[in-house]
Parts: structure tokens; sequence; C-alpha cells
């Protein structure tokens, strides 16, 4: 099971390979839209490579409710298999 | 054995495991077929999606609307297969101002956009996969949603619709000669990116439900990927410049 910290560190690498974001950026507070200028199709692809990473099955209608990197991160969490 | 079994089936339009297309490659895979996929834009995407296919295919970057791609395609796809007996051209595009419900006043060039993605786009695709075609022929198919009557919503896609199933006789027209025959899928209503774009999908909802004497899931790409492959298959060989409806029977009742 990954710890909090785990997915956050996962997460960041896959939006900075998908969106080219640097990891530091990637914080948990932080709005994918709003702060990290990720628009629809790049979050797509964000979701299919988390839950290639972490085991987990994102549906699209969960995908509306990941405003946060923080959200992002609780649902894996509370998903990861 | 599969009803595709020797096939080589050129795909466009993937881009989420929701799309049409996917359906459709998944199924040309366990029905015997060979597929190769096409990409716009988002190869990486793309990539990650086909990935999740049965069976490995590989992605072409194909912008229909770009000159240099089409060019290219032939030789892009004799890298993967030595030639195709079938393509599907599950591609859509409507400028946000040409949908929704602005359609008295959507300007000339959001409208021209929709019909050469959607419907010319048809015949570019065509033209491009030709020299890739055998002696024996085969099959091309498009989507399309009924533009026989006016949508809430649909608008310019509507009008470009009509256009691509305008272009499909005609293609089959020209192509029958060579043994190539030309057919469209009229589909139901299915949740996918294109969908979710156009404002007001969600009215269609409940007409499948109350009308369709079949009954409608919208979240089943399946049954309009069944009758693609069919139309690739051997099992429609007199057939062409024709549009199929697989949107539960929906077209044929009034109330
Ligand atoms: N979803 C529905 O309700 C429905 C119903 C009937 C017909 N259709 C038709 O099915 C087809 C596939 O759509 P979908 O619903 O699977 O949605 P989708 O969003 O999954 O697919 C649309 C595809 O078009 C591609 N595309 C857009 N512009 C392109 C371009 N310039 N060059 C190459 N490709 C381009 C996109 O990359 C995407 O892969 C479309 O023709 C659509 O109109 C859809």
């Amino acid at each position: 099971m990954a710890t909090q910290e785990e997915i956050l560190s996962g997460l960041a690498e896959i939006v900075n390979e998908v969106a080219g974001i640097d990891v530091e950026d990637v914080q948990l507070d932080k709005s994918f839209t709003e702060d990290l200028d990720v628009d629809s199709l790049t979050m797509v692809e964000v979701v299919v490579a988390a839950e290639d990473k972490f085991g987990v099955k994102i549906p699209d209608e969960e995908v509306k409710n990941l405003s946060t990197v923080g959200d992002a991160v609780s649902y894996i969490a509370s998903h990861a298999g | 054995m599969g009803i595709l079994d020797g096939k080589r089936i050129l795909i466009t339009g993937v881009i989420t495991d929701a799309s049409i297309a996917f359906s459709v490659a998944r199924l040309a895979q366990e029905e015997g077929a060979e597929v190769v996929l096409t990409g716009f834009g988002r190869l990486s995407l793309v990539n990650r999606i086909a990935a999740k296919l049965p069976k490995p295919a590989p992605v072409i970057e194909l912008d229909v609307t770009n000159p240099e791609h089409l060019a290219a395609l032939e030789a892009n796809v004799r890298e993967h297969v030595d030639g195709i007996d079938g393509v599907v051209h599950s591609i859509a595009f409507g400028p946000q101002d040409a949908l929704g419900g602005n359609f008295l006043n959507t300007p000339a060039e959001s409208a021209k956009t929709a019909f050469e993605v959607s419907a010319f786009s048809y015949k570019s695709l065509a033209m491009a996969a030709l020299p890739l075609f055998g002696e024996r022929g085969g099959s091309i198919v498009g989507m399309d949603f009924d533009a026989q009557v006016a949508w809430p919503g649909y608008d310019w896609m509507g009008v470009a619709k009509a256009a691509l199933e305008a272009t499909n006789r005609y293609v089959a027209r020209d192509l029958g000669a060579k043994g190539i025959r030309s057919n469209l899928i009229s589909a139901g209503p299915v949740k996918t990116m294109a969908a979710n774009s156009i404002p007001g999908f969600d009215r269609f909802e409940g007409v499948w439900d109350g009308r369709a004497p079949l009954g409608w899931d919208l979240t089943d790409a399946e049954p309009a990927a069944r009758g693609v492959i069919a139309l690739l298959s051997d099992w429609f060989p007199k057939t062409t410049g024709e549009v199929i409806h697989v949107d539960g029977g929906l077209h044929a009742i009034a109330v």
C-alpha cells in the first residue's frame, strides 16, 4: 500500500511526463486546471497513466471531482488495491 | 475463427477507451484482424490507450486535414502491414460555436471546419488509403449520427453528417469498380469525448429510453462497433453507399 507521499511523488512524475510541469510544482493544494494549466485531454492522459501506475480505476464521472492534486491523491489512496 | 481472420484494418479515431473506434479495434482483434491505428494530436495518449487493446497495435500520426500526413499514410502503414482490407473513419469535430443552439449565428468558418474534418475527410482518408487496397478490394466504414432530422444542439455537426452521408454515396460510386465498399453506421448516442463536448448532449438520454424498441445504453459503444465489424467482414459483399442504423431502432419510430 503506497503512502500519501509516495502517491504524490508518483503523480508528480506522471504530470511532469505528460504535461511537462515541474515536479516541485505539483503540490496537494494545486488545482489541475487553474494552477497547473492542465486541459481536459491532458487530464485524461494523467488519469490513464495514474490508473496503470497505481492499479486503480478512476471512472469518468469521478474525474470531474478531482479538481486539486490533493483530491487525486486521496482518491488513489482510498481506492488503490 | 473470427469473421475478420486474416484481414488488416486501419482504424482512425481512438482517443480514449470510450471512443467508438476503441471498441472497433478491440472487437476487430478479437475477430482475428491485424489492426493499425492512427492518432490525432495526442499521440502519447493514443499510445497509452492502444496498450489496453488485447494485442499490440502500432499508432501512426494522422491529422486528416493535413495533406502531408495524408500523403505519408501509405508508406507509414506499409511499415507495419503490406496492405489493407478495411479502413474505419471515426472522426468528427465541430468548433464550439457550431454546436449547442447557436445555429443561426455560427460563422461560415466554423461550419466549414465541421464539414472539412467530419465529412470531406471521409474522401481524403479513402484516397490516402486507396493504394493500400489489393485486387480484392475491401471495405471503408464511417460513423454517422442520423442526419435526416434536426437534433437539439447538434447544429452544424448535423449538417456535416448530412454531407458525410452524401460523401459516402459518392465514394461508393467512384470506388465500386475497384471492389471497395463504402458504408456508414448511424449510431445512437454514446458518452465519448466528442459527445461530451456537445452542449445539451444529455437531452438525448431520455429520447432513447422512451422510443428505441430495443432500448439503448449510452455507456456502451459495443453495439455500434459490432455494426462496423460486420461491414468490414465479407458478410455484406454487395452492400455499398448504405447507411445502417445501429440505434436501438429509434429511427423507425415516430413517438
Ligand atoms: N458518441 C456518439 O454519440 C456518436 C453517435 C454517432 C456517431 N458518432 C461518431 O462516431 C465518430 C467517433 O466519435 P466518438 O463518439 O467515438 O468520439 P471520440 O472523441 O472518442 O472520437 C473522435 C475522434 O476524432 C478525432 N479527430 C478529431 N479531429 C481530427 C483530425 N483533424 N484528424 C484526425 N482525427 C481527428 C479525435 O482525435 C478522436 O479520436 C465520430 O464520427 C462521431 O460523430 C458518435
